[in-house]
């Protein structure tokens, strides 16, 4: 063997060892590419539609006026004493937020096999840029929900609450926390594809669970089922973000606590478990 | 015992290396993906059947359920060297390969690299159909690794390569296959990586674009200093390339050195490419098959792989028994590619009458020299009466594969979108 020159590696690959075997600034490092992934969602979407990124304002548009006739028209649930719409929109705005983070992540994996199986980059890129996806589709969806608050403002229908400047952190712990539970079944699909199916049954029950359709208030003379719904940890930020642009909403500070902690609990399951499979996962897809 | 390199120049810096690199993959057990999958197994278990999902090479790697794709690789790699890699299908050449451009983990040992890894397992990774030509240039330098800064300064020059600059601002789903891999590679080849990995990619595009890839390679391992890691099964392009070559065999590296030493080893090992098949008890694609007739043994006569030169006639030795008198049996084979595409079939031979109680043993030789490089398979059908009206005596189950391999430099790299024969020259009236 020829004599070893002191040599500076800067990779090296050994098999899969700790729980927490994750390289952020590698994530940092690929940063372009999250970017490129992020137009490419975006873009490819919509490409060879007529109506285009329209559709990003139709769906929870459509959404909100079903909700609107058959909750509001039809079952006559009470919104708290804002204006229907605007009450079934900002719910259905933030859950959309959440679950498509969760739709779109949940399948990283398999639907990626193709390129993951041939050439390495951060695997977390996927994930994050879907989540950055659905954050700006979120925005958008935002604008048009502003839109419709600025009509009924100017009734003197609703308005701004102080929450309203935690709304930023609040979009990012919803995103964080679709990310997280993404990522586990996205992990889990690796081996049980069933998942993939049973998600997207499973975030539609989920609305159910979560007061988008209703709201806590409602839930006042029930104790066990409000017990229930508030073990949902998409409960307190769906009220913390009606309380903030309608003025109405019940949560307290523990359940605000509760929801954080479950964020970071199911984010570092799932990063612990992405990284796990990430590695190996070629072998068993 | 792997050979070392005899001429190894002094005070080269390594960039890859490779210590006790294992990898084993599970077998049987893996969870087939679906619950569906994991019951037809279960299912098969209880008939007492094959398991459908179970995937098995016959190889001493096997052992308990696991199998050792590799099984101890030692290898260093200098900066500036073209490195080939060959051996047989399930050599362990595309698991070093992953392993290499992380795709995935190797179970034991370490390999450290300085550098960035450029991996082209498959030309076209990461391309998006909806997407522009140059979008997908983007796209793909960011997935590699790029910046896209550095694909900016670079996008000339790779627009140009790809010799697509009239269809740039198309999206890549409205391209012909030839077009799709000369952008594809044209990405790869401009990429500012110091350790370029490439599987086979050059099967693809034509004879010209080839060329100029192969040189492209060559000036990044000899002028630029890039260290390129090359899996073919094409012995020219091999030849063409590579300084250093190594032979794969059952996960270990059997050989390590002089390109020419490396390919004349490869050309003698042994694989899961049997050059002897035995018969007796196979399953056979009819129930009646084999019982009037069973044939007992197929042997590639005087070879110990059946890695067939092109000019290199081909021997089969078979063996059959009788159980009653005919008055004459009839042979074909059936020739598929490796992918199962149907080649074309033999006329049949007449192997004359036979009688109970005798075994019989006949040698077929067939010329593969109308076939193109590359791994091919036939069945073998022994029938009697007429092709047409044929009652079949014996046909089994079983793959027998082969595969021809070139020599003659005069021909590059078999094009997929060459078919599979490869005939004569035509002649030329005087």
């Amino acid at each position: 063997m020829p004599n070893k020159t002191e040599s500076q590696w800067t990779t090296v690959i050994r098999p899969k060892t700790g729980w927490f075997d994750l390289d952020l600034r590698e994530l940092v490092q690929y940063r372009d590419l999250v970017v490129m992934f992020v137009k490419r969602n975006f873009v490819v979407f919509y490409k060879q539609t007529i109506l285009g990124p329209l559709w990003i304002l139709l769906n929870p548009l459509i959404t909100t006026v079903i909700f609107n006739v058959i909750f509001g028209g039809i079952a006559k649930i009470p919104t708290d004493g804002v204006p229907s719409f605007l009450f079934y929109m900002a719910g259905n705005t933030l859950w959309t937020l959440f679950a498509s983070c969760i739709n779109n992540t949940a399948n990283t994996f398999v639907a990626n096999a193709g390129v993951l199986g041939k050439v390495y980059f951060p695997r977390l890129t996927i994930p994050v840029s879907q989540v950055l996806t659905a954050l700006l589709n979120f925005g958008i969806q935002l604008v048009m929900f502003l839109c419709f608050w600025v009509y009924f403002a100017v009734q003197g229908e609703v308005r701004f609450t102080l929450w309203a400047l935690a709304l930023p952190l609040l979009f990012c712990q919803v995103a964080l926390l679709g990310l997280g539970v993404g990522i586990i079944v996205s992990s889990l699909t690796t081996k049980y594809r069933d998942l993939a199916i049973a998600v997207t049954f499973g975030v539609q029950l989920w609305m159910y669970a979560t007061p988008v359709v209703y709201s806590m208030n409602t839930l006042g003379n029930q104790p066990k089922l409000a017990f229930i719904v508030r073990l949902n940890p998409m409960t307190a930020p769906v009220e913390l973000f009606r309380m903030a642009t309608l003025g109405v909403g019940t949560f307290t500070a523990g359940q605000l606590l509760y929801s954080a902690a479950c964020t970071l609990v199911l984010l570092t399951i799932g990063v612990v478990l992405f990284s796990r499979i990430e590695k190996t996962f070629m072998d068993t897809v | 015992m792997p050979e070392t390199n005899q001429n190894a120049a002094p005070a080269r810096e390594p960039v890859i290396e490779i210590r006790g690199l294992k990898k084993r993959y599970r077998l049987g057990q893996i969870g087939g993906g679906t619950l569906t999958a994991d019951l037809q197994s279960w299912w098969a278990r209880v008939r007492g059947k094959e398991d459908p999902n179970l995937k098995i090479g016959t190889d001493t790697r096997l052992f308990g359920t696991s199998f050792m794709a590799l099984n101890g690789v030692d290898l260093t790699v200098y900066q500036g060297e073209a490195l080939g890699i060959i051996g047989r299908n399930g050599a362990g050449k595309s698991t070093l390969l992953k392993l290499l451009s992380r795709i995935t983990a190797p179970t034991e040992g370490e390999i450290r690299l300085k550098g960035r890894v450029a991996s082209m397992l498959e030309v076209g990774t990461g391309f998006n159909q909806e997407m522009t030509g140059r979008e997908n240039i983007y796209m793909n330098g960011a997935i590699l690794g790029m910046t896209k800064a550095e694909v900016d300064a670079k996008l000339e020059e790779i627009i140009e390569f790809s010799e697509c600059g009239e269809f740039i601002d198309t999206p890549v789903k409205r391209y012909s296959s030839g077009m799709f891999v000369k952008l594809a590679f044209a990405v790869a080849a401009h990429l500012d990586s110091e350790i370029m990995v490439m599987d086979e990619v050059l099967a693809v595009g034509d004879m010209k674009f080839q060329q100029k890839c192969l040189s492209k390679m060559s000036d990044a391992a000899g002028q630029e200093g890039r260290t390129v890691l090359y899996v073919s099964h094409n012995m020219s392009t091999i030849r063409q390339l590579c300084t250093r070559c190594i032979v794969l065999d059952k996960g270990r590296v059997v050989f390590d050195g002089d390109v020419e030493k490396a390919i004349a080893i490869y050309m003698d090992t042994t694989d899961v490419n049997v050059a002897r098949y035995d018969l007796r008890a196979v399953g056979r694609q009819t129930p009646s098959a084999g019982k009037r007739l069973l044939l007992s043994e197929l042997v590639f006569a005087g070879k110990e792989s059946s890695v067939f030169d092109t000019a290199e006639p081909m021997r089969i030795a078979i063996r059959y028994t009788v159980q009653e008198p005919f008055s004459g049996v009839h042979l074909k084979m059936n020739l598929h590619y490796r992918d199962g595409t149907p080649v074309g079939i033999t006329h049949p031979i007449d192997l004359g009458p036979a009688e109970p109680g005798r075994e019989y043993a006949r040698t077929l030789v067939f010329d593969p020299s109308l076939l193109g490089e590359g791994q091919y398979f036939f069945y073998l059908d022994i029938f009697e009466g007429v092709l047409g009206q044929a009652v079949c005596l014996d046909k089994p189950s079983v793959e027998f594969q082969f595969e021809v391999a070139n020599t003659d430099l005069s021909i590059p790299e078999w094009a997929s979108g060459w078919g599979r024969i490869h005939f004569p020259p035509p002649a030329v009236e005087p």
